[in-house]
């Protein structure tokens, strides 16, 4: 049986609420003009359809536009390989669908990535909680007027407070030095040390003028702090 | 669930058993298990934890050594792929693809080029000559994909040195990798409408040397775990998931396969050249963790089987779509004409321009089925682009699967899921 078949008898059901099926590069497309309904539509599609299989369930935004959000939901059947994509609308105002995790178990997950990233709530979820982003986060990420930049948030901005390594972190040798030891990062000791490390090279040039061979930066002592 | 009965149990290993044997009759799913012996506790495990292969964290409540509910807390590798494509065009994107499963990225690339080749409606004009050297990626990155699976399998079951022996094959594939795309690891290797570069020359000599290491490997690899005692305790009859459980969460890949359930998409949704590829799709009968160990032995052998045809069968010819509008034109022709010199700088500056419309494509990747839904409103860039990541949804199943087993079954349940968390996150 074709997805166009299947659509037609989903939609000889369901004739009040379903769009004609759109087909596009060979998939069929099923509008549902009220989203309260998508469970009923979603279980009949399983029991009497044979779409066993919830492929993915998504959300789009469509900032500007009323209804905002759509709701997609791709069905895939195992006895007769056939897809199908539903999509119901969801206003700004309400945000709000009746959840399909009684049809699919696999919905669970979907649904609480909407809700994370577009800000839709799933009424009957069991355990409606934030799943990417953490508990608390007080933004929906994926909505299009939330910058691709991101918004500060209770987390600090960076990991670090050190200097960063371009602002003479720890990591860079300093141009202009007479010599490796004193451009290598690795022997740089702060300020307060400076006398210390001065005697300290000293120390050395003396010791390779004496014997006459090279002397290598010996041990690096650890930072003080 | 606290009775009497429960309590008179005094030994401690017996209680276990008592409740182990309570939870496998009445599995996940059922009524909320109460605090029978009144000494749970929490344990958190990861996100750092070597058996949870990148960021998994699960919150454990246990009674003794028992499992009585799990918690998974998912997406510390969270990038926001889906908004970032939403920003960039087509071509962009195509990097991006590398680190959701960055085990196969070859596979993954193939993935998102079919996707946008199935809105711009150019999937079916593809050369021959792509559509063969996108096979030989995809069945590249799926024994890739499994060697390392099975490598760490073994390792957190205690089997150390199967990890080191087909680690040493991977390496030989990155290899191939590198001389095919110049990179080991994100191989960035297809193009909308094509590849970036053809088969250097002597490549396909390499590809076949190393199949036929590859499969003295794999039967190696079996020689040290099928019939391996501690291999086999560890994993049969651990982590079963009857078959209309896996369908009804959505599982897919060697994970529904190992509960019974046939469904390839390269034999069901054919793309590429698959349908005139002989192979054969293992279906595993108990659904446990030995089960899908199994699974992804044969499938390895099976894929060598596709390569051996692919490179035998490989036509020659051209490996880009002969519109300039889509792929980009050749460099010094650019230089030297107007026409090439316009397509080039739409191309790279305003992107491929797609039709309005919306697709979902689903390519059968070595975790599952990977998916791209994408929601064109015209333009070079999606306007609307959804990752259907098949480790997100087989981890999903975690909270059903765990309950009622004991603390050290789950680096073995972990292991035979073989997922891959920067392809849960994105």
């Amino acid at each position: 049986m074709k997805a166009l078949e299947l659509a037609q008898q989903l939609r000889a059901r369901f004739g009040d609420v379903l769009s004609a099926p759109l087909e596009f590069r060979g998939e069929i497309t099923l509008e549902i003009a009220d989203a309260e309904r998508v469970p009923e539509i979603c279980e009949f599609a399983k029991k009497e359809l044979g779409f066993d299989y919830l492929v993915d369930i998504t959300s789009i935004d469509n900032y500007g536009d009323d209804p905002r959000f759509t709701l997609v939901y791709h069905l895939y059947g195992y006895g007769h390989l056939q897809s199908l994509r539903l999509k119901a609308s969801v206003s700004e105002e309400k945000a709000e669908a009746p959840t399909v995790i009684k049809v699919w178990r696999a919905a669970d997950w979907h649904e609480r990535e909407i809700y994370d990233m577009m800000g839709v709530r799933f009424r009957g979820h069991p355990d409606l909680r934030r799943i990417l982003m953490w508990d608390g986060y007080p933004y929906f990420p994926l909505r299009k007027d939330f910058p691709l930049a991101g918004r500060p948030s209770d987390l600090p901005e960076v990991a670090f407070t050190e200097p960063a390594p371009l602002a003479g972190g720890p990591f860079v040798t300093i141009s202009g030095g007479k010599d490796t030891i004193s451009r290598e990062p690795r022997v740089r000791i702060p300020e307060t040390d400076a006398l210390e490390t001065n005697a300290r090279l000293e120390r050395r040039r003396d010791i390779k003028e004496a014997h006459g061979q090279a002397y290598g930066p010996g041990p690096i002592e650890p930072r003080k702090p | 669930m606290a009775n009497v009965q429960d309590i008179q149990i005094k030994d401690a290993a017996a209680r276990s058993a008592q409740l182990a044997s309570d939870l496998s009759r009445a599995p996940a799913g059922g009524e909320e298990l109460g605090d029978v012996t009144g000494e749970k506790m929490v344990l958190n495990m990861g996100p750092s934890h070597p058996s949870t292969h990148g960021v998994l964290r699960i919150v454990l409540e246990l009674d003794g050594e028992i499992i009585t509910k799990a918690t998974p807390d998912i997406g510390y590798l969270h990038r926001g792929d889906e908004k970032i494509a939403e920003n960039m065009t087509y071509t962009q994107f195509i990097p991006y693809t590398d680190r959701l499963d960055y085990l196969a990225p070859l596979a993954n690339n193939v993935a998102y080029a079919l996707a946008v080749e199935k809105l711009l409606g150019i999937d079916k004009q593809l050369p021959p000559r792509c559509q063969f050297i996108r096979v030989i990626c995809c069945e590249l990155a799926r024994i890739s994909a499994h060697l390392l699976g099975l490598g760490s399998f073994s390792m957190d079951v205690g089997a150390l040195t199967v990890f080191l022996h087909t680690f040493t094959e991977r390496e030989k594939i990155y290899n191939l990798c590198e001389s095919l795309t110049g990179a080991r690891f994100t191989t960035s290797y297809t193009r909308i409408g094509g590849l970036a570069r053809d088969l250097p020359p002597g490549w396909v000599e390499q590809c076949r040397k190393f199949l036929k290491e590859v499969v003295v490997n794999i039967d190696e690899t079996e020689t040290l775990l099928t019939r391996n005692r501690i291999f086999v305790d560890r994993s049969q009859g651990v982590g079963v998931i009857p078959k209309d459980v896996a369908i009804d969460y959505g599982m897919t890949g060697p994970n529904l396969r190992g509960s019974g359930v046939e469904h390839d998409l390269r034999k069901t949704q054919p793309y590429l050249v698959y349908d005139q590829l002989q192979f054969d799709v293992p279906v595993g009968t108990a659904g446990d963790s030995y089960d899908r160990y199994l699974l992804r032995i044969e499938e390895m052998r099976q894929s060598v089987r596709i390569l051996h045809q692919c490179l035998d069968k490989l036509p020659g010819g051209p490996v880009n779509v002969p519109d300039l509008k889509i792929v980009l034109p050749p460099k010094d022709r650019v230089l030297t004409r107007m026409e090439e010199l316009i397509h080039h700088f739409i191309n790279v500056t305003q992107g491929i321009n797609a039709p309005p419309g919306e697709i979902y494509f689903g390519h059968e990747n070595p975790k599952g089925e990977l998916g791209f839904y994408i929601n064109s409103k015209g333009g070079g860039t999606p306007y609307r682009l959804k990752i259907r990541s098949p480790s997100f949804v087989n981890l999903s199943v975690l909270p059903w699967l765990l309950r009622g087993h004991m603390i050290s079954d789950i680096v073995a349940i972990l292991g035979s899921f073989d997922f891959v968390m920067g392809e849960c996150d994105r």
